[in-house]
């Protein structure tokens, strides 16, 4: 026998009886969502920029320092798409937008399509996710409503920059990802 | 024949020798179990998610099987290769023949709980492939050639100034720069430079999806991120138990396990893998070792709902006053001391009695797992199997023998008091372990039952 | 009503004033106490190091001594978990009965007894130490790890106490380290939880440690003589029974 078969048989001769699987509730916050996810994003190392429009985005992009890649702009950024981790460790600054921000941990869900390659929220220094206002969710619970994980290869919840306490539980803000990390919501 | 592992009570004795380090290691954990409550108490639905997240995993339990195929089945058609591992001894080899047959010579490993229980890096350097481990913390155990004390926290046993001095000898950082910033930024550089240079990256798994065929990987340095989408094979091992149903259930979880575990509202990175990168190839190594076994022991198999955030390590005034290694196991604390014996029970015998049975580890796990009391239904099958030796057994039985007999019992605590009171010194020494560092209770002229009888002997039927 | 008096093998031996603080407190609160001569255990010792198995005995005898009362109480959270869940016979009938009506002193006072005031001073400084078992497995307070409404069963009879001046710890329901057998078997672990605890109302300068179960408090009170500390330990039982 194989080892998947036996290892199939013997979780079937010795799984416990029938245990039904819970329906998950909606759960009811009050909190206003973009106080609440300011909050918890400076609480683990992150800022948030409120901008009114795509014309004042734009402004503020141009206003960043050192190399630049913006996903955003699909055109310019495609040239990354097969780039290596040798090519694309010396980048400051990664721009991709985000999907879906939750309040309750300042997650914001990033998915493969939108970051060209896979590498780019991690590699750079500095990561700016931009999100529309109105995809700001309360809990992951709604989060997860309104994605669908597999909808690319690959997909990523990132709430703030890097960070490691290995060394006595001090915190170190940047640890192997960036070191810096902003969420920049749009709309009014 | 083996020797068994220095037992828990002496290795946490010699643990003990060192009073500010072992206040110092206390307090730390103790620091990190209150950010847990304080994270928790932020969530009003709490213990509603902690039923619901046990439910689920009882649930997913009860049909193993039919996820696992599940799983399995959609998983291939993501384009991700699934192999089948009994035990550690395939793991390790299925992982070598993928590795060999890419002539990886490099491989970047982020943190698997997994990998450690099964052997593999030892596995690995021996065929002279070089596994180098990138979790922080991680990393700093590989260097000093020991084992992780902590599931999450794998060198909370160290203070800053070992580190120091082990990036000082391995990574020439600066003599006595004990400042974590610093020491956290030179690893970076130095890792970075692995994470661009290796062959091949392997992760653990925090959760499998069932419906979708994919996986999750929980991190906050990135450090599995950056070895998986920087190298052209990535070999993610779980544990079969790692599995859930639904797409939807990640939320329950992803709630409580950076929360019980360090916390935070979430770790930083929560990343879904559920197909390869196009260029790259994707594993992913299911493994049995002993689960399957413990799945048909009723009183043991919800060990099998772990998610393995640490929760109960950080709670256990055992483990925070002993230390990780005392446990002589993959996984310490009390998971680990319901996990060993399932695995060996003569070598790990003595880790269901590394407890007070209080239950603070019970209360603080995400995923309801009676811990306590299945730490002492082991005790009785650890008994039961002869594992406590034959002296323990001849006391017991007198025991045993005494209580039932209410004349016998008192004739031998009257005889006892007695003698306390007489000769103080035949209990007042160094072979009675009461004794070391606390006195004997004073022992009273008269026992309750004798004042009862003087005072209340009207009413002796 | 007729109640039991079940006082756990080390007290009756060592801590006799527990016992009858316990005793005077249910008669002063109109009970009939009757204290069954010829128990000696509830078999939690053997039970917890490994050996249920043996418990037969003892469980028999527990069982005779203690049928018949409309209660069973006793000054000690542990010994009454044990029996609770581990107190099993021949006679299945008896066994749960027991099993069912027996009752930790702090629990019996406030959910039976309900009592509303205490005629009681005692013009101290003290803080408590939690017992585990009563606490976590017993539900006598609310536990620091669960996200729940806060309760003491102790501390609101404490309160009722006149004088009293009650100091809680900050870790204010840490494990004492003596968990039985554990006590002499992992006897550096156990006694260092000892010390913790013990420094920690130190620090709050209490005069006393008072608490629900005279196990802890007898290794508590090991290690502070052995510290020669001026800290003493009392039953709860004998707070509550002080004039
Ligand atoms: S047993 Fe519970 S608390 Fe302990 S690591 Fe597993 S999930 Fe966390």
């Amino acid at each position: 026998m194989s080892s998947r078969d036996e290892i199939l048989s013997m979780i079937r001769e010795n799984r416990p009886a029938f245990s039904p699987l819970p329906e998950i509730p909606v759960f009811i916050h009050e909190k206003p969502l973009a106080e609440w996810f300011t909050e918890t994003l400076t609480g683990i190392g992150g800022k948030v920029v409120h901008l009114k429009d795509t014309g004042e985005v734009e402004t503020r992009i141009q206003q960043q320092h050192g190399g630049v890649i913006n996903t955003t702009d699909l055109s310019a950024a495609a040239k990354y798409r097969h780039a290596t981790a040798q090519e694309l460790e010396a980048v400051d600054t990664v721009i991709v937008p985000g999907i879906i921000a939750v309040a309750e941990n300042a997650a914001v869900w990033v998915n493969e399509k939108d970051m060209i390659n896979r590498l780019l929220p991690f590699i750079c220094r500095q990561l700016i996710i931009i999100v529309q206002l109105t995809d700001l969710v309360p809990d992951m619970h709604s989060a997860y409503k309104k994605i669908r994980i597999d909808e690319a290869g690959f997909g990523v919840f990132i709430a703030g920059p890097s960070k490691t306490a290995d060394i006595e539980q001090s915190l170190v803000i940047g640890a192997h990802g960036p070191l810096a990390m902003e969420v920049w919501f749009v709309g009014e | 024949m083996s020797t068994l592992p220095v037992s828990h009570s002496k290795a946490a004795e010699a643990f003990l020798a060192d009073k500010p380090y072992v206040s110092w290691h206390d307090e730390t954990l103790w620091f990190v179990r209150s950010k847990r409550d304080k994270a928790a108490r932020s969530v009003p639905e709490w213990e509603t998610l902690r039923e619901l997240a046990s439910a689920v995993k009882a649930h997913t339990l009860s049909r193993l099987d039919e996820y696992l195929v599940q799983f399995e089945s959609n998983a291939k058609k993501n384009g991700i290769h699934v192999h089948w591992a009994n035990d550690a001894a395939e793991h390790n080899s299925i992982i070598t023949e993928i590795l060999r047959s890419h002539n990886v010579q490099k491989v970047v490993k982020s943190k698997s709980m997994l990998t450690e229980e099964c052997g593999l890096n030892p596995y690995l350097a021996e065929r002279g492939i070089s596994v180098i481990d990138t979790d922080l913390g991680e990393y700093i155990v590989q260097l000093r050639n020991e084992h992780p004390s902590h599931i999450v926290l794998p060198a909370i046993h160290l203070k800053k100034e070992a580190v120091s001095d082990t990036f000082h000898e391995h990574l020439h950082t600066e003599k006595n720069n004990n400042d974590p910033v610093y020491l956290t930024r030179s690893a970076r550089t130095v890792l970075r430079n692995h994470f661009i240079t290796a062959d091949a990256a392997i992760t653990g798994v925090n959760f499998a999806v069932a419906e979708t065929g994919g996986f999750v990987i929980c991190t906050n340095e990135g450090n599995a991120d950056m070895g998986a989408h920087a190298s052209k094979l990535h070999i993610a091992c779980m544990g079969f138990e790692k599995i859930i149903p639904r797409a939807e259930d990640l939320g329950i979880f992803l709630r409580l396990l950076a929360r019980s575990a360090t916390g935070q509202p979430v770790t930083t990175y929560s990343s879904h893998f559920h197909r390869p990168a196009p260029g790259q190839e994707l594993h992913l190594v299911l493994v049995n070792n002993g689960r399957a076994r413990q799945l048909g022991r009723p009183e043991f198999r919800n060990s099998l709902k772990c998610i393995r955030c640490a929760a109960c390590f950080n709670t256990c005034p055992v483990y925070r006053r002993s230390g990780g290694h005392s446990y002589h196991n993959a996984v310490a604390g009390p998971i680990g001391a319901i996990l060993a014996p399932n695995l060996d029970m003569k070598n790990n015998a003595d880790l269901p009695f590394a407890s007070t049975l209080c239950g603070s580890c019970t209360n603080v796990c995400p995923v309801k797992i009676n811990i306590h009391e299945q730490l002492w239904s082991w005790r009785q099958v650890l008994m039961k199997e002869g594992y406590g030796g034959k002296a323990k057994e001849a006391a017991m039985k007198t025991m045993a023998a005494v209580l039932s007999k209410p004349g016998l019992f008192v004739r031998t605590a009257n005889t006892a008091r007695k003698l306390m009171r007489a000769v103080p010194w035949l209990f007042n020494n160094k072979l009675n372990p009461w004794y070391r560092q606390r006195e004997m209770p004073s022992a009273p002229a008269q026992s309750f039952k004798t004042w009862y009888k003087k005072n209340r002997n009207e009413q002796q039927g | 009503m007729r109640v039991g008096l079940f006082i756990p093998c080390y007290v009756d031996q060592f801590y006799p004033q527990v016992a009858i603080a316990t005793m005077e407190l249910l008669e002063k609160l109109g009970c009939e106490v009757v204290y069954p001569a010829a128990q000696t255990c509830c078999g939690q010792p053997m039970a917890n190091s490994g050996f249920e198995s043996y418990a037969a005995g003892c469980n028999a005898n527990f069982i005779k001594q203690f049928r018949g009362f409309d209660y069973v109480v006793c000054p000690s959270g542990s010994c009454v978990l044990h029996v609770k869940e581990h107190l099993h016979d021949a006679d299945e009938s008896t066994a749960s009965v027991i099993r069912n009506t027996v009752y930790e002193l702090t629990e019996f006072l406030t959910d039976i007894l309900k009592v509303e005031q205490l005629n009681a001073s005692f013009p101290f400084k003290v803080g408590l130490h939690v017992s585990c078992h009563g606490q976590r497995m017993l539900h006598l307070a609310s536990m620091s790890e669960r996200m729940l409404p806060p309760f003491s069963k102790a501390l609101s009879l404490l309160h009722k106490v006149a004088g009293i001046e009650l100091i809680d710890p900050v870790r204010a329901d840490e494990c004492c380290g003596f968990g039985g057998t554990f006590c002499v078997t992992e006897e550096a672990v156990s006694v260092a939880m000892g010390q913790s605890r013990v420094e920690e109302h130190a620090a709050n300068d209490v005069e006393y440690i008072t608490g629900g179960d005279m196990s802890c408090l007898m290794h508590l009170e090991g290690i502070l003589k052995r510290q020669r500390s001026n800290i003493k330990v009392i039953h709860l039982a004998q707070i509550l029974n002080a004039q």
